[in-house]
């Protein structure tokens, strides 16, 4: 356990990177925030009507970013030979190093997201579902985007091709999650779309780490 | 070790029998084409939609179409991973254009359908958005088949690809659907039974595009092996 | 504890190339084997089979009495060309993490630190080692984590002729302790050992 605990720590330093990648993150959602209003007009009713379901999805993309730091780096330099050789087993490597990306960058994010979504004009009332929701949808992206980032081991353009892979694989979550924030602005209940995006969390972090060793170790072949 | 048929496993086998299936399987495709055609043309107009609705028999046979084409890709990549079979790995890699191909077909054939009843060329239809993303699930695979230089990286890596979309699939289809009953879409398939002199022109229109996928399918895994065959034996010459 | 590492009839192939194919070696535990070839003969590809990376198109790899996945997973060290190591972090950092990770403790990460000279770089950021000094840092594991099985891909190219000889003391204090070692190199090995060919 002292492994894991080790890999974890680690991991999250070299994605906190002294600050820079939380604040590369952040500075990227904020950076879409400003873009909306600046691309459909500062109406408020117009901004209002958009602003959760843009904060979401603004999210979705900035979780993105981070992802090709996740496993390229290591394969580059070969530290990925040494994680593979080693008691513990691949797929619970990987799910660590996706719990280490999400504690460095998905965390700042989703306390960034409720401000984003205030500022594009989001009732008040809104803001600990956006910040659940975020929490949340942070893991499934961390973890879905962790599938595209193995997958894509090696490729020219990684970066690209991993957003390709993710996207679809992205969409469940940010209906689902879209689907709370809009219902709970429109006073319906917003429970079902929380515990659907939930479910869908929690089965990227049991079988995501599946898809992300194989795909490691065919890389590493 | 599944039981499977010797001409399916064999490659010298499969070569033998793709060379009579793969035409025979056109000739059915065309023939049913020809049959489904005239069925829904000679089909009486919807009383809501008129004549448009003859579209539906194009489009509604590759909505379903490109998603059996799916689930072979993910059978395909399946026996390939886990038997290294070449032949597996040919299906997989020949399966993924056309299926493609016919996700294309819908989403055209589906704003074409939308156009003069909505006036919109495209409408977030539950099916339509759902057909949209699998379009995107088959452009990922493309192109993370064709960014690996090391072509059997490349083929794993896009086969456990092909794995992942499968089971995210039907997730991906409840998601849509359920984001649809939310925000109250439009719907422009009529629910219900369908009446019978639409019901056959459609079921011929399916029979029409499986066949004629099977060929092409056959043909393109031919094609595959020859490729293969024709690489290794220029290797072999530049090693002599 | 392996007594034996077997290879029989090994076949590697990749990117449609057969590197190398029926090759045999039996290492006692004590023994040293030089692995030489032409770049690119498929060196680094048989080490990295031995460690089960790659896979083998024909034959197999005993480890004496240890299970493949046991020895694969706490058996061997390979050092490969890289380092593995992250140029941000700082070199106790690095050499902390990767002597837990092998399964050694702080003790032992203190004792490789000062075989390898690495005392007084500790503090430093990995970026601002020099080659020799960093491929020290990675030979570091080895000392750090005690394991039978060394595969080495050209573990002296950096290093100065002083630290070839200290690393030579290093690997023969690793043979007379019962380890085995299996060395890709271009130029002798500083210990007697055997000579294996790849791609004659």
């Amino acid at each position: 356990m002292s492994r894991l605990g080790a890999l974890l720590a680690r991991e999250t330093a070299l994605a906190w990177g002294r600050g820079g990648g939380p604040l590369v993150s952040v500075g990227f959602y904020a950076g879409v925030a400003t873009l909306l209003p600046l691309a459909i007009g500062p109406e408020a009713e117009r901004l209002a009507a958009v602003a959760p379901g843009a904060a979401w999805v603004a999210l979705a993309l900035a979780s993105l970013l981070s992802l090709d730091r996740l496993f390229e780096r290591d394969y580059e330099d070969g530290a990925l030979d040494h994680l593979a050789l080693s008691p513990v087993p691949l797929e619970l490597t990987c799910a660590v190093k996706c719990a280490g990306q999400w504690l460095a960058t998905g965390a700042p994010l989703a306390l960034a997201a409720p401000v984003a979504a205030i500022a594009l004009g989001a009732p008040l009332a809104l803001t600990p579902l956006i910040f659940a929701c975020a929490l949340v949808g942070g893991l499934a992206f961390a973890f879905t985007g962790g599938i595209g980032a193995a997958l894509s081991l090696g490729a020219r353009r990684g970066g690209l091709l991993t957003a390709v892979i993710v996207l679809p694989l992205f969409v469940p979550p940010v209906i689902f999650g879209g689907g709370a924030l809009a219902a709970f602005a429109g006073g319906l209940p917003w429970a079902p779309g929380l515990a659907l995006l939930c479910a869908y969390g929690a089965a990227a972090v049991a079988l995501g780490p599946l898809a992300m060793a194989a795909a490691c170790r065919n890389a590493l072949s | 070790m599944i039981p499977a048929p010797a001409f399916l496993t064999n490659p010298e086998r499969f070569m033998a029998f793709s060379r009579w299936a793969a035409p025979m399987f056109g000739a059915i495709a065309v023939v049913l084409a020809i049959v489904g055609l005239w069925l829904g043309w000679s089909a009486p107009p919807d009383y809501q939609q008129g004549a448009t609705v003859r579209i539906m028999f194009i489009h509604v046979p590759a909505a379903i179409v490109c998603e059996v084409i799916y689930a072979f890709l993910a059978g395909a990549s399946l026996l390939a991973l886990v038997f290294r079979h070449m032949l597996a790995d040919c299906a997989a890699q020949a399966a993924a254009p056309l299926g493609a191909g016919f996700t294309l077909l819908a989403l055209i054939t589906g704003s074409l359908w939308g156009r003069p009843m909505w006036g919109a060329w495209w409408v977030w239809d539950a099916r339509l958005t759902s057909v949209l993303i699998l379009f995107l699930l088959y452009i990922a695979y493309l192109a993370l088949r064709a960014s690996l230089d090391d072509e059997a990286k490349a083929a794993r890596s896009a086969a456990i690809l092909a794995m992942v979309g499968v089971v995210v699939l039907p997730i991906i289809h409840f998601s849509v659907y359920w984001w649809n009953s939310l925000h109250q879409g439009s719907s422009m398939f009529t629910k219900g039974a369908l009446a019978p002199v639409y019901a056959w022109p459609l079921f011929a229109m399916l029979a029409a595009y499986l066949a004629a996928f099977g060929s092409l399918w056959l043909v393109r895994i031919r094609g595959e092996v020859w490729r293969r065959r024709a690489e290794a034996a220029a290797l072999r010459m530049a090693r002599a | 504890m392996i007594e034996r590492l077997e290879l029989r009839g090994l076949g590697v192939r990749r990117g449609g190339r057969q590197l190398f194919s029926g090759l045999s070696l039996s290492l006692a535990a004590g023994e040293a084997c030089a692995l030489t070839g032409a770049n690119g003969a498929g060196k680094t590809s048989l080490l990295r089979a031995v460690a089960g990376l790659v896979g083998l198109e024909a034959g197999e790899i005993a480890f004496g009495k240890l299970d493949a996945t046991e020895a694969r997973g706490a058996g061997l060290h390979l050092i490969g060309h890289q380092d593995g190591l992250k140029p941000a972090r700082t070199t106790r950092e690095e050499l902390d993490f990767w002597s837990v990770w092998s399964g050694g403790t702080a003790a032992s990460a203190e004792a490789a630190a000062k075989a390898l000279d690495l005392t007084t770089l500790l503090d430093l950021e990995v970026r601002r080692l020099s080659a020799g000094q960093r491929r020290r840092l990675a030979l570091a594991r080895l000392l750090a984590a005690p394991r039978p099985l060394w595969l080495l891909d050209e573990p002296l190219s950096p290093l100065d002729a002083g630290w070839r000889s200290r690393f030579g003391t290093m690997m023969q204090a690793h043979l007379a302790g019962g380890g085995l070692i299996l060395a890709a190199v271009h130029d002798p090995l500083p210990i007697a050992a055997k000579v294996l060919e790849i791609g004659a």
